[in-house]
Order: structure tokens, then sequence, then C-alpha cells
């Protein structure tokens, strides 16, 4: 039997995504002695998923799967399954990923569990922990029927090496024209130069308490100097202050860097619902009270106006030495 | 144009979650249900364009009757008519095949999901639906115009957005943006009234596998309490975010 995952890129070097699915394929093959695959699309420096633990690659080289095309990756994947004879498709929380899953699972009417946090309990059931109700339960599931997807959570298996002898190998779909017709990009629209919010280790958000989109400066400053994307609270967005693409919590994105700095947000249960999953908590808040701090694992009361810049200035010097 | 929402019913964003019969199943004691708030940018996506281009608004539900006087919410926004189909949504996939089958002979112009339900965060029984019909499906919508037969749809990807070009019929996945937050309807009492009167049809379910099994819920392990470091001793802080936490 064989493990395949879908591996994505960025100018032809597999993503943190993808090594985080070879990471985790690599893992649970360790336990069930299964092959371990990937599929990608536009692939030219497969080393890092061999390094990860991925003994064959397939890659298409067909340009038009150059740019992302649900339908067409989807049935690229199932047809790739049904050649290798992979029973266990694994696809990442990106925005790709969460795209393509679903329809892949209804294409080979697989047992499909997103949200996953864990290697399998046990693979006879085959039984995963995932995340659900918005953070505030972990629920462990049964996944029956002959083929199965999982949908890994970000930044929750992490990064795992353990190098082995790969080789890459052309995989050619067939694949309809008319589905490329059906739905075609026209356009990409991309905050350059800043780190992704779902990609990144730190993340500095913040709320309300900031009074004001012109008090940003610090923000964003401050997310410079620790290499950090930044992120904001609901009504911060809805106000226009900051792009609805940086809204985190519940009804926004879902996010579990190594820290969440939280600057001025009070800490909803709406808010922490999309970030309690966080390895680490910093709350900077002016209020003692503020119920950010119940989940935080560190705290500064204070105001943000002197507690941020101060921040930055001694981070600077620890970063200068470090 | 005739439009659909596909209708999820999930527990108030501020209930407190618990569990029984020995943490095997979610505990709706006490909980408020509401629409999924996915789909509730949907609704009033739905109505917009309703307004604008004419036609039809129908929702359809999987899921008991208890879940009732949450469609009657939709009705009284503003849709049309509502079907619901008496059972108990028992995972993603026998939910799809039950709306996969209600859309046979249906011939909706555009099927509004929401991107994933907030209580089991499937994002999953939409793109089902989608592969069984063979619908043209978009996920994590946050911006879609119509004009005529073509249909200009934005979705959110990585730090930002993605413009595609496709056509109806279609079935999206949408989010927050689709329409502005303070666009968002709520039921009036003269909505509410009319809703009493509007067509509510319970629909019996087909037979369909059940491909995953939730066997024991738990509560994410409890944080230790929060170190808090007073603001004139950041040196302290970094200390601990270099040292202990290993995060700088
Ligand atoms: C259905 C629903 C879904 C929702 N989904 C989300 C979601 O996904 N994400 C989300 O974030 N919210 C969501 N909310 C909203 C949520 O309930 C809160 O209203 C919101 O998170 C509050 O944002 P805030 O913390 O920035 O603002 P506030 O609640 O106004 O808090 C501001 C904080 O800043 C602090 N402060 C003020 N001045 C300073 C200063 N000078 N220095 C430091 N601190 C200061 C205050 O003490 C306070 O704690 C949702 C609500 C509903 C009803
Ligand atoms: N029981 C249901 N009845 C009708 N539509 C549903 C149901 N469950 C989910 N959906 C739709 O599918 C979307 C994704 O749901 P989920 O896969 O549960 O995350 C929801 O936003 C709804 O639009």
């Amino acid at each position: 039997m064989a493990i395949l995952i879908f591996a994505e890129h960025q100018n032809g070097k597999p993503n943190k995504t993808a090594k985080e699915l070879a990471s985790y394929a690599a893992a649970l093959a360790e336990q069930t002695g299964d092959q371990t695959l990937a599929l990608g699309f536009g692939i030219t420096e497969p080393g890092e998923l061999y390094q990860y633990g991925i003994q064959k690659v397939l890659n298409v080289d067909d340009a038009r799967f150059g740019t992302f095309n649900a339908m067409a990756y989807a049935q690229a994947l199932q047809q790739a399954a049904a050649q290798t004879g992979a029973n266990l498709i694994i696809t990442g929380q990106s925005a790709d990923g969460m795209y393509l899953t679903p329809l892949l699972a209804g294409l080979m009417k697989a047992a499909y569990v997103s949200q996953v946090i864990s290697l399998p309990e046990s693979t006879d059931p085959f039984t995963v922990k995932r995340k659900s109700f918005s953070n505030k339960a972990i629920a462990t599931v049964a996944l029956k029927g002959d083929v199965k997807i999982l949908n890994i959570a970000k930044n929750s298996f992490g990064l795992k090496e353990k190098a082995v002898d790969g080789s890459m190998e052309t995989f050619q779909p067939q694949v309809d024209d008319a589905v490329f017709e059906d739905i075609k990009s026209v356009k990409v629209e991309k905050a350059t130069g800043k780190v992704p919010l779902g990609d990144a280790e730190i993340i500095v958000s913040a709320g309300r308490g900031l009074k004001g989109p012109e008090n940003w400066g610090m923000i964003e400053e401050l997310a410079e100097v620790l290499g950090a994307a930044t992120a904001c609270s609901k009504p911060v967005a809805d106000m226009g202050w900051r792009p609805h693409t940086e809204h985190v919590g519940q009804t926004g994105k879902q996010v579990a860097p190594n820290l969440y700095i939280a600057i001025g947000i009070s800490g909803a249960i709406q808010h922490l619902a999309g970030v309690n999953s966080s390895k680490n908590i910093l709350v900077i808040n002016i209020d003692p009270e503020a119920p950010f701090f119940k989940a935080a694992d560190y705290g500064v009361v204070g105001d943000a106006f002197e507690v941020v810049p101060k921040l930055i200035e001694k981070l600077k010097a620890f970063k200068a030495e470090h | 144009m005739k439009i659909l929402l596909m209708l999820s019913v999930v527990p108030d964003t501020t209930s407190k979650i618990n569990f029984t019969d020995n943490d095997t199943k979610f505990d709706k004691t006490g909980i408020q249900f509401v629409i999924n708030p996915h789909d509730e940018f949907g609704l009033t996506k739905a109505m917009q364009l309703k307004e604008k281009h004419g036609g039809e608004l129908h929702v359809v539900h999987v899921g008991p009757q208890t879940n009732e006087s949450v469609i009657r919410k939709t009705l009284a926004i503003g849709a049309d008519k509502a079907f619901r189909i008496d059972a108990e949504p028992a995972d993603s996939y026998y939910t799809a095949v039950q709306l996969a089958e209600f859309l046979k002979d249906k011939d909706y112009d555009l099927i509004i999901a929401g991107r994933e339900s907030i209580d089991y965060n499937g994002n999953a029984v939409h793109g089902i639906v989608a592969a069984l019909t063979g619908l043209r499906f978009i996920n994590a919508v946050i911006g879609l115009e119509i004009n005529g037969d073509e249909v200009t749809v934005d979705r959110e990807i990585e730090g930002g957005r993605e413009t595609l070009q496709t056509k109806l019929p279609l079935l999206v996945g949408g989010q927050k943006g689709l329409v502005k937050e303070e666009e968002l309807r709520i039921p009036n009492m003269r909505g509410i009234m009319m809703a009493r009167r509007k067509p509510l049809e319970v629909l019996q379910p087909v037979d369909a596998p059940v491909m995953t099994e939730y066997l024991k819920f738990e509560k994410p392990p409890a944080k230790s309490a929060v170190k808090l470091v007073d603001k004139d001793n950041l040196d302290q802080l970094i200390d601990l975010l270099h040292n202990e936490a290993k995060v700088i």
C-alpha cells in the first residue's frame, strides 16, 4: 500500500506545508510499512521532499497545470492514487489544499477528515484526532472505507527530517481541456514581501485597543523585527483599519503559530477560537482583567503605546546580539 | 435567477461546549442554535442577487425538526421557500449525498454554501456535493459578480485574493467578505410574520453511507496560569521567550 501527499511548492521547491505533510507521511509509514509518495505540479527541486521522507515524487509537467485549478488537480490526485495503489491521501490546510480536498473526497467516495492534529492512534480501525467546535474540543474520529483522506491542520505535526533516497518521475494525468475552461484564473493579488499568515512562525496581532489605523506602524515594525506576519481582530477588519485577509478568529482565519502576540485585543471567545492552538501566546493589554490573559502563556499589563516601542528597542538589541 | 442556500445550523459562537454519554456526544442542553456564520454572509448575498436580477431563493437543510426555527429565520430574512431533509447529518459524506439527491431534479443557477460549519469545521459537505453532482465549484469565496452568463468570483488565497472567471450554474463556498458586515440582514417583524406562511417542505432522506464516526471528545489541555512580566522589565520577557518558550 502507499501514502500519497499533495506537495505544494514555491518556485519549484516544496513549501513548508509540503514538508510538514511529508514528515507526517513518513512517520506514519514507519508504523505501517507503506510507500511514501508525493504528487506535485511543477516541482523542479524535489530534494527536500526526500529529506523529509518521501520515496517517490510524481511530478506533473504539463503547462495546463501551471495555474492551480481545483478540479483538474483533484482529478490528477485521483488518477495518481489509482495508478500507485495509494489508499491514504494527505493534503494540507492551505487555501488550495482546502479547496481541492472535499472535491477529491467526493470523486473518490472517500472517508475524509479535516483539521487533523496527530498521527493515527490506531490504523485498524483507523482513528485520528482532529480539532472541532472551533478549537473548543478535540475529537477522535474513525475513518471507514477503502480510501481515506486527511487534511492536516497547519503547524500541528511539525517538521521532522527523515532522509531517504528518493526519486522523481513525470506523471501525466488525463484531464479534459473543458475542466480548465470551466473556471479560469484571471488575476492574483498578493501582498508582496510579507510573511503569509498561514505559514508564519510568529504572528503580531492587534485589536481595537490601538485606536486607529494610523497606529499600525509600530505593529508592522514589531512584526518586521521578529520576521512575523501581522493579523488583527474582527472589528479592526470590519472598520477597514486592516485588510480582511488579516482577520483571525472563528469567522476569520484559524492560525497556530509558535508565538501569537495579541496587542490591545480583549480576547473574546470568537477571537480565541481562531488562535488558541498557538503554541505560545503573549498578551499585551492595558486592562489586567482582559479575558485574553486567561488564555495566555505570557502577559504584560500596560499601555501598548508605551510597551510596544520599548519592546521593539529591546528586541532590536537582542537580535543584534544573537 | 434561481438561487439555493445550503444551510448549516450550528451552536451560537458564544456557546460553552460540553459532552455527554461518556464524552461521546455533543451536549445540546442549553445551546442556542443559529445560522452558520459563513452561510449568513451567503444568505445576504443571495438576497442582494435576487433583488438585482429577480428570481427566487430557496433554502435546503439536512437536519432534525428542532432546527426548523433556524430555517424559519432564513425565510424571515427573505428566502421564499425551504426544504428540510429529515435526517441527522451523520457525517459530511452522508449529508452531501442527501443534498446531491435533492439537486437531481432541480435547476438552480447558483448554489451558495459556506466555507465550513463552525461546529465540526468540516470544509467538506459543499465540495463533496460538487463532486457528486458535477457542478462547477469555488471555495472560500469573498466576492461574486454576475453579468448575464458570465460570473466573476474572488476567492481567498494565502495572503491575498484570486479572481476567477466562470459560468452558471455554479456552487460556491462563501465566507466573510462576500458581503460587508454592515449589510448583513436580520429578520424584522414583518418578515417574521410572513415567514410563518412560507412553505417549508419536509423530505425523506435516501440511504447513504456514513464514512466517519465520532468516537470521543475531549477538551484541549488547560493552559497553565499566565506568567505576568512587569512592563518596566521587558528584558525578562525577552529572556522567557528566548530561553523558556524558545520562540525567538
Ligand atoms: C458571530 C460572531 C463571530 C465573531 N467572530 C470573530 C472573529 O472571528 N474574530 C474576532 O476577533 N472577533 C470575532 N467576533 C467579535 C468578538 O466578539 C469581539 O467583539 C472582538 O474580538 C473584539 O475585538 P477587540 O478585542 O479588538 O476589541 P475590544 O473588545 O474593544 O477590545 C480592545 C482591547 O484593547 C485593550 N486596550 C485599550 N487600549 C489599550 C492600550 N492603549 N494598550 C493596550 N491595550 C488596550 C482593552 O483593554 C480591550 O481589552 C465575533 C462576534 C460574533 C458575534
Ligand atoms: N446539514 C446540512 N444541510 C445543508 N447544508 C449543509 C449541511 N451541513 C453543511 N452544509 C453546507 O456545507 C457547508 C460546509 O459545511 P461543512 O462541511 O459542515 O463544514 C456549510 O456552510 C453549508 O452551506
